[in-house]
């Protein structure tokens, strides 16, 4: 494998449901700009690859009832962040494709080149209440949206050549209107014209993420199993990129992984469906220089963002770019650059 | 007279018409970030009240055809005012963002996700919009009847309102809000708390009479069309006062901030050429047949712009051809009676018709004379301010900032530093008006 990037999932305090609790400041603090800043700016300091932002129009979960939707977090530190990949969910079911595409084509704007898209299913009824909408609840219909959803977003990134603004001052036009093309996406559920409103992006298709089921419409799937040889056997199936999740607890000074797990437990316990590692800093990095030998990539879900990620950025990345396993991201470069992906030909060009 | 008087400046971002000159050098991308980021930042030096940004939903199209003279192609309002809340401290960020096309529980949730992030600095530009045209790029397809957008519209923004104040200041247990109306049907709990400033700031700019008993019901800020004549501009405002105190709202309830043009020149010999300059610069001949053409109802763009008008009258079209552009719903047989007339009378060529009949005329004249005038509309109560959309993007707002607040400061007439650190204080509003009254504000008020 040439490349093995390396993510972090930054929603909230961290993934276990009680992770506020330990959080460095205070809750009157978590949604602000400066605090989300402070964590993504931590994350791009450590040398990830990309950081990722779950989302839902439902409250998170009892415990922690706000979130600014993931669009708006990965916008906010996009101009003030310079390698780091930025990977808002945002999700098919009910959400309007036509405003997703303009909302992911800006922030791959604002970041120069560094957006992505995790494509996500939304199952919950409590969402299409929130929305207004007929709730989806058959698999089947779950992912005819995502798939539609996915393809007239793609369709409506390449509705603009990267040569449509001409400014030409003979003719006194400024678009080739030659290579604007309508989409004329004809879903089941839905129709939408195009052409976008927003020009191309500049990796002219943003990275976009999904699970196994959409790997003919992703860049990368995201492998959610939580035993370790399933997991690598699902990575190894994939022709594509494949990003293998792992919720991480490490062991912090004075207290162990275990320690801190207990006492988070005693609030609340956390439910996950994902590889699992609780632990010193050095098996971890063990783990992740194994995993990379069949996997393109990991997506880290820390049980404390606050905790877990100075343990992540002092100890076991410095280990994986010391080996060689892993490379920290080029300033400058894209986030398809950093993933080893291609800037893909628009469909319409001429060669 | 209200002799102390500040007045308050927004920029808006417009971009996609014949006003915003591209063929100058220093006419950066349309949609580059360095672009954005630079008006902001200029804007924010200048002590601006706002930055505010239009909204697309399809490309504008003439005789079927994209259209292809003017700028095109801009960024999501809302995520592109998030990024530029991560690089500025006191600017407040308005978005246009329509209520036909839009869902509340979407959309008042990414609203207040960029009043949060932003500390208490975002506004909403609230516009309806009725074709189906529009449509075809969206879920919900087809049409609005006219008479329902603003019943919507009105809906929409009691749903937003009643999602916003879900969650009381000193609790971290919102209400549930549900909402069953003749356009909506929701239930949800709100993912945010308020804002510094209570929740965003509701900017709205309908004419008609309907539109203006709307904002005065409605809105916290009228974005209006009255920012060129002053009696017209004083007339609006004293109308607006009257329908505020019917709604049962203080009479200064609104702030008023008509879009505007600003030309300066550095010295009086100078205006006129600078005026001209940038007439030529916004009606090249290629622009003035295609506005003609819109007229007329068919592609004209092989005359002279530099001959006369057409001499046959326009056939009236079924439909508009023009989609998305200011002319619609005018009789275009009257416009071009008109038009001809006006030619005949001052012997005018096309082109020349055009920009006499086109051109907005807003305020151009030297720094202090501009600054006079600005001080007398806002003083007298023609307006509170305006809304500058600058001839050339991004360095077009330069010379307001670096010649015109000065002036305007040295008549005690603009801030000379912000005093507050939210939109609402910034333009000096009350409470939201959901936040007055200790009536109970739950969903199903949202009728």
């Amino acid at each position: 494998m040439s490349v093995f990037a390396l993510g972090i999932e930054l929603d909230g305090e961290g993934s276990h449901p009680a992770a506020w609790r330990r959080a460095h400041h205070p809750p009157s603090e978590s949604l602000s700009g400066r605090t989300l800043a402070q964590k993504v700016r931590a994350a791009e300091n450590a040398g990830f690859t990309l950081a990722t932002f779950d989302d839902s129009i439902v409250p998170p979960h009892a415990g922690l009832r706000a979130r600014v939707d993931a669009v708006n977090r990965a916008s906010f530190v996009a101009a003030a962040t310079s390698t780091i990949g930025l990977v808002p969910v945002v999700e098919t079911t009910y959400a309007e494709p036509f405003h997703t595409s303009s909302q992911l084509a800006t922030l791959d704007y604002t970041s120069r080149g560094r957006g992505g898209w995790i494509a996500a299913r939304v199952a919950d009824p409590a969402a299409a209440r929130a929305w207004g909408r007929t709730a989806l609840t058959d698999g089947a219909d779950l992912d005819r949206e995502q798939r539609d959803s996915i393809t007239v977003v793609r369709d409506l990134w390449d509705s603009w050549e990267d040569d449509a603004v001409v400014r030409d001052y003979a003719s006194g036009r400024f678009l080739d209107r030659d290579k604007l093309h309508y989409v004329d996406f004809e879903g089941e559920t839905f129709t939408v014209k195009g052409p976008a409103i927003v020009p191309r992006p500049p990796q002219g298709q943003l990275v976009v993420l999904g699970t196994e089921a959409d790997r003919e419409l992703v860049d990368v799937v995201l492998v959610n199993e939580p035993d370790r040889d399933a997991a690598v056997d699902a990575a190894s199936r994939s022709d594509g990129l494949t990003f293998i999740e792992i919720a991480v607890t490490l062991d912090t000074p004075g207290t162990s992984a275990t320690e801190r797990l207990a006492a988070l437990n005693q609030y609340e316990r956390a439910k996950s469906s994902r590889l699992e590692y609780a632990g010193p800093a050095t098996g971890f990095a063990e783990l992740l220089t194994e995993l990379a030998a069949h996997t393109d990539g990991v997506r880290l879900f820390p049980t404390v963002i606050d905790e877990d990620l100075p343990v992540l950025a002092r100890y076991v990345l410095p280990a994986l770019f010391k080996s060689g396993v892993a490379h920290r991201p080029v300033p400058g470069s894209s986030l398809r650059g950093n993933l080893g992906l291609a800037r893909p030909a628009n469909r319409h060009a001429r060669v | 007279m209200r002799s102390r008087a500040q007045v308050h400046f927004g920029v808006f971002f417009q971009g996609v018409n014949h006003t915003t000159i591209w063929s100058d050098p220093a006419s950066g991308s349309q949609i580059d970030f360095e672009t954005f980021r630079r008006m902001i930042t200029t804007a924010e030096r200048g002590l601006f009240d706002a930055f505010f940004l239009g909204e697309g939903l399809r490309l504008r199209e003439q005789d079927g055809k994209i259209l292809d003279l003017d700028i095109a192609g801009r960024p999501d309002a809302i995520a592109q005012l998030s990024a530029l809340a991560g690089i500025t401290e006191h600017i407040g960020l308005v978005a246009t963002q329509n209520t036909t096309y839009n869902e509340p529980g979407d959309l008042a949730r990414r609203l207040a996700g960029l009043d949060i992030l932003s500390d208490g600095r975002a506004g909403w530009n609230a516009v309806t919009t009725d074709n189906a045209w529009t449509g075809e790029n969206f879920r919900r397809g087809g049409f609005l009847d006219h008479e329902l957008r603003y019943e919507r519209a009105g809906q929409f923004i009691r749903t937003a309102r009643a999602i916003w104040d879900s969650w009381a200041d000193d609790t971290n247990a919102p209400r549930h809000v549900d909402v069953s109306t003749s356009q909506f049907d929701i239930s949800l709990d709100a993912t945010l708390p308020r804002s510094p400033q209570g929740h965003p700031v509701i900017f709205q700019a309908g004419d008609s009479p309907t539109g203006r008993d709307f904002a005065a019901a409605n809105a916290d800020v009228i974005f209006s069309g009255h920012g060129t004549h002053f009696d017209d501009a004083l007339a609006f405002a004293n109308d607006i006062r009257a329908r505020l105190l019917a709604a049962g709202r203080p009479a200064d309830d609104i702030k008023i901030l008509p879009g505007t043009q600003i030309v300066l020149a550095e010295k009086a010999s100078e205006v006129e050429d600078k005026r001209r300059w940038v007439l030529d610069g916004q009606y090249t001949g290629q622009t003035a047949l295609s506005l003609v053409g819109q007229v007329w109802g068919r592609d004209l763009s092989d005359l002279d712009p530099d001959g006369p008008l057409p001499a046959d009258d326009p056939v009236p079209a079924p439909i508009s051809v023009t989609r998305g552009a200011a002319r619609d719903g005018k009789d275009p047989i009257a416009i071009a009676k008109d038009w001809r007339a006006l030619a005949e009378a001052k012997n005018l060529s096309l082109r020349e018709v055009v920009i006499e009949t086109s051109a907005r005329s807003g305020f151009v004249g030297t720094p202090g004379q501009v600054a006079d005038e600005l001080a007398r509309w806002v003083r007298a109560g023609a307006t509170d301010g305006f809304n500058i959309s600058p001839y050339i993007v991004p360095g077009g707002l330069d010379e307001i900032v670096d010649w015109l607040v000065p002036e305007l400061q040295e008549r005690g007439a603009y801030r000379t530093e912000y005093t507050s650190t939210t939109l609402r204080g910034h333009l000096g509003l009350r409470e939201p008006l959901t936040r007055r009254q200790n009536t109970e504000t739950d969903g199903s008020a949202a009728g």
